[in-house]
């Protein structure tokens, strides 16, 4: 197979040439910070906070991770309306997803 | 007859994207519900137990880091694999792509030492309820990587036929599969600090 197509699309699949450039450092900015970060999280563990600072630090970092994935590895920084949407859905069912289960256990019912 | 799929490679007029993009984050949408029912079945468990064991009595926290930065440098070969495809740069896309793959097959020999030293303790996901949310969650993590490194490895190999014909139709394909890939790097990095680290 050839290194490269003889008639190549001008799009880019869509973007151009800067576009990718622009992906690409960010992508490798990303993965700096995406390894700094995991240092944190483990450095974290080790200071043995107290356990509630420890889950909202863990939690803080791993959310943070994610939308550094979710945004430049996934590209939704520049994606359309129609995905926002359509995760903005995905959220909404996901809170109750969440909170549902655990709000039963704070559900105590009380015998006299 | 032939009945070719719309909008494979020119974005839809109305949506402004290609189908199979607008498919892919359906599919990503439908396993953020699958793992964040999970997620809350770990909350619920945790909640629920007036002994939860840190993650470490059980668990091997350096390998589990390695893992975390095997699954990162994935996702960014990931973005190379694609990136070069974008480029017109076919080698390149194979050099990335099979580093991806490589990436995968690391992470799952890490796991199955990870596994196996529960295993040779005895430690099984019917030990305890830690174990088994444990086992659940990293099992079906698991199968997503195996998942993503089998449609990787079809575009690595006879499915980079497309690139031939048609180059662009294979790079969204290509941009679709590294969504899912980034999806299992997302996962596990919630994954990592709440069964290994909290």
């Amino acid at each position: 197979m050839s290194d490269s197509h003889e008639s190549k699309p001008a799009s880019h699949a869509g973007h151009s040439a800067e576009e990718i450039d622009r992906h690409v450092r960010a992508a490798y900015y990303v993965f700096g910070s995406l390894l700094m970060l995991t240092g944190f999280t483990v450095g974290a563990y080790f200071l043995h906070l107290p356990k509630h600072l420890a889950i909202t630090l863990a939690l803080a970092i791993a959310v943070t991770k994610g939308t550094l994935v979710a945004c430049w590895f996934m590209h939704l920084v520049s994606e359309r309306k129609l995905i926002f949407w359509m995760l903005a859905l995905t959220a909404v069912l996901f809170v109750p997803l969440l909170l549902l289960p655990t709000l039963t256990v704070a559900d105590h019912i009380h015998l006299r | 007859m032939s009945m070719e799929i719309p909008y494979t490679v020119e974005a839809r007029p109305d949506t402004g994207l290609t189908n199979g993009k607008i498919g892919i984050w359906l599919f990503l949408a439908s396993e953020v519900m699958l793992f964040g029912a999970l997620f809350a079945s770990y909350v619920m468990l945790r909640v629920g137990n007036a002994h939860w064991p840190p993650g470490a009595t059980y668990l091997n926290i350096p390998l589990a880091t390695l893992n975390t930065v095997i699954l990162i440098s994935s996702s960014v070969t990931m973005v190379l694999a694609w990136a070069s495809l974008a480029r017109h740069d076919f080698a390149k896309f194979r050099v990335f792509m099979g580093i991806t793959i490589l990436c995968g097959f690391g992470f799952l020999t890490v796991k199955y030492f990870e596994y196996s030293a529960k295993f040779h303790h005895e430690l099984f996901p019917a030990t305890n309820t830690f174990l088994a949310i444990y086992f659940t969650l990293t099992g079906l993590h698991g199968l997503h990587v195996i998942g993503g490194m089998a449609v990787n490895g079809y575009l690595w190999g006879p499915g980079s036929k497309l690139w031939k014909t048609d180059p662009v139709h294979f790079t969204n394909r290509v941009e679709n599969a590294g969504l899912f890939w980034h999806l299992v790097d997302l996962v596990w990095i919630f994954l990592f600090p709440i069964l290994y680290l909290l």
